[in-house]
């Protein structure tokens, strides 16, 4: 491998990522400009103005001038990094969107390590012991949760740990009445376990799952067969030939669960009330916030892409067949 | 003396679904017996597809989970049970895989042939014996930090091979080793057969390369729908086939290009399929009328051959 096929594959993945950004700001774009929402409107929030005034703000927000004229300059904008003003919180969108990502980052990172971890873990012990009472145990919880809306799960965890044993408190990020500057650690931290918890056991299901039915295969498998005739037996073979075999796709998978990770995320902190990146979207949708809006989805469709990249090159440091073939073509 | 390897009246078959929840038994192997002794090569020589790969997964113990093995398994005169199997393998008995297939495609090819160590200090041991053995075998220190899906056909043979005599092996099993080699390959694999016969070692070759089988082995084994129906001396594969005992040998012999190319009618009964009499009754030209009723058992006819055929039981 020489640096200039690295950089050879990085300029191709920048041109993909490039074009999906453009294609993917003007469908939402139209998408939006197609819907029935109505900026001034918005922006008014029922306040009652005249005629004149809301020729002056239709002029204002530019709702006459031609799609095309408006795709272009959105897309000028955005290309300067400029994604407006948001209407519920009179903030620019981006400083918006970092406000809330922050607060959701930790919750989404905590619940994606745990999830992917114990998911794989799960999925190790169940497929090593097919067919014991352990693999029945993990196969129900995945079934169920894999068929039980995330919101719901939330709904549970918040009723037994909150309501019921009181561990917990209920919802939001920061104690009610204390501004989020002034919240200790302590408190910003026991809010975020029940919505990490949730996330984390609904986002195990799928890799448990998946990690189980790939140890499975992969130990039926020839080269299994060949290595247990040779005197392997026990976890030295699940160790040695079952987990190297099975990592690279759990990885995979795991990466791109981020767009699942959002889509959670999104109902988690409504169910919670944790004033993260999902309960802005909600907000910004129902509110008919489109600058918001359209920010959240560019901002999405970059987490998504940064995951699937990270997918791709992690391939690269695991399977010995890529490190020799990728960064050729 | 005890023989190395005894097999008896191994049968091997499946549980099988058919339609709704009633499930039949499938039959792959219905009745294997054979025998080898040190430094010697038997060839089991049967037909793609009839099951010769499962005889050598039931000898390791590495038959899957639904398949039901039946008959003895003598290593060294003692009956192997399952944790036996699994206790001598890799030590006394080795098995050499049919293809690339059977190394993990993510390890280096040494860290495979090495396999399983449990300290530090066995390893840098087992790591010297390698390098001497993958140099016997003409495998350059650069193969060491290869993985399988780098290897040729040839290099994955050679590899293949040389795991074997890492453990120093009194049974070498090795399954299908030629198919899809050109002929030198094919040559330079029978000659480390060979070469293993000499140390003493014992060779149960399953192939279904009759040329291959002639080369090598001492005896030949003919695997018929499930049955070993006749084990032969490789000498006996000569002239016009008259030292052969099976019609079904012979015609074997008598359809090789050199030997007049004639081929017999008709075709191996399918797993599966119950057959009463002899299970070549439908294709022989010796057939007689108790051939049909009933099941010929492998009769020994001395000099170490066997036959299944009433033609050559006492009196007949």
């Amino acid at each position: 491998m020489n640096k200039q096929k690295v950089a050879k594959y990085f300029g191709w993945k920048l041109v993909r990522f490039i074009v999906l950004m453009i294609a993917v700001a003007i469908f939402s774009f139209v998408l939006l400009d197609l819907s029935p929402i109505d900026p001034v409107n918005a922006y008014l929030h029922g306040a009652a103005v005249s005629e004149t005034q809301r020729q002056i703000l239709y002029q204002y927000f530019g709702t006459n001038v031609p799609l095309p004229d408006k795709i272009f300059n959105w897309l000028m904008d955005l290309l300067q990094g400029n994604l407006g003003i948001s209407l519920i919180y009179r903030r620019p969108v981006i400083e918006v969107i970092i406000d809330k990502f922050m607060a959701s980052l930790a919750l989404m990172a905590i619940s994606w390590i745990l999830s992917g971890v114990i998911g794989f873990a799960l999925g190790v012990v169940a497929g090593k012991n097919k067919g014991s009472w352990i693999d029945k145990v993990v196969k129900v919880y995945c079934y169920a949760i894999q068929s039980a809306p995330s919101f719901w799960v939330g709904m549970l965890v918040l009723m037994v740990f909150s309501v019921y044993l009181g561990w917990f408190p209920i919802g939001f990020g920061v104690p009610i009445g204390v501004s989020s500057t002034d919240a200790t650690f302590i408190e910003w931290a026991t809010r975020l376990v029940l919505p990490t918890l949730a996330l984390s056991l609904v986002g195990l299901a799928p890799i448990a799952m998946y990690t189980r039915n790939e140890l499975i295969q992969v130990l039926s498998s020839d080269y299994v067969l060949f290595a247990k005739s040779r005197g392997e037996k026990g976890w030295d073979l699940v160790k040695n030939h079952g987990i190297r075999n099975i990592l690279l796709p759990a990885i995979t998978l795991q990466f791109l669960s981020f767009s699942e990770l959002f889509g959670g995320a999104v109902m988690i902190e409504q169910v919670f009330s944790y004033p993260g990146i999902g309960q802005t979207a909600v907000a910004a949708g129902l509110q008919n916030d489109v600058p918001l809006f359209l920010g959240i989805v560019v901002i999405s469709a970059i987490f998504v892409f940064v995951g699937n990249l990270l997918a791709d090159i992690s391939y690269y440091f695991i399977d010995p067949r890529i490190k020799e073939n990728e960064f050729n073509d | 003396m005890d023989k190395l390897l005894d097999v008896e009246n191994v049968s091997i078959s499946f549980i099988q679904y058919t339609r709704g929840l009633n499930q039949r038994d499938l039959k792959v192997i219905t009745d294997l017996t054979l025998d080898i002794s040190e430094g010697e090569i038997l060839a089991v020589l049967g037909s793609s597809g009839s099951g010769k790969s499962l005889f050598a997964h039931a000898i390791f113990g590495i038959l899957p989970e639904n398949a039901r093995l039946d008959g003895k398994i003598k290593f060294k005169g003692k009956e192997l049970s399952q944790e036996d199997k699994e206790e001598i393998r890799g030590k006394n008995i080795v098995l050499v895989p049919q293809s690339v297939n059977f190394l993990d495609p993510l390890m280096k090819i040494s860290d495979i042939a090495i396999g399983h160590c449990e300290t530090e200090d066995e390893k840098k041991a087992m790591k010297i014996k390698q390098r001497e053995i993958f140099e016997h075998y003409n495998l350059g220190p650069e193969v060491d930090d290869m993985y399988p899906f780098q290897l040729s056909g040839g290099m994955a043979r050679r590899v293949l091979v040389s795991t074997a005599l890492l453990a120093d092996p009194d049974l070498v099993v090795a399954d299908e080793p030629t198919p899809g080699l050109d002929e030198k390959t094919v040559q330079e694999t029978l000659n480390h057969f060979k070469h293993m016969k000499e140390d003493g070692i014992g060779v149960l070759l399953i192939t279904h390369d009759i040329h291959a089988a002639l080369e090598v082995a001492d005896r030949i084994g003919i695997f018929y729908s499930g049955y070993v129906i006749e084990i032969a001396l490789k000498e006996d594969f000569s002239g016009d086939g008259e030292n052969l005992l099976h019609p079904y040998t012979k015609s074997l012999y008598k359809a090789l290009p050199a030997n007049g190319f004639e081929v017999v009618k008709g075709y191996q009964p399918l797993h599966g399929e119950i057959i009463k009499g002899c299970p070549f009754y439908d294709r022989c030209d010796m057939r007689f009328d108790r051939c049909k009723k009933e099941k010929p058992e492998l009769i020994d006819v001395g000099n170490n051959k066997k036959v299944r055929c009433f033609k050559y039981e006492e009196g007949a």
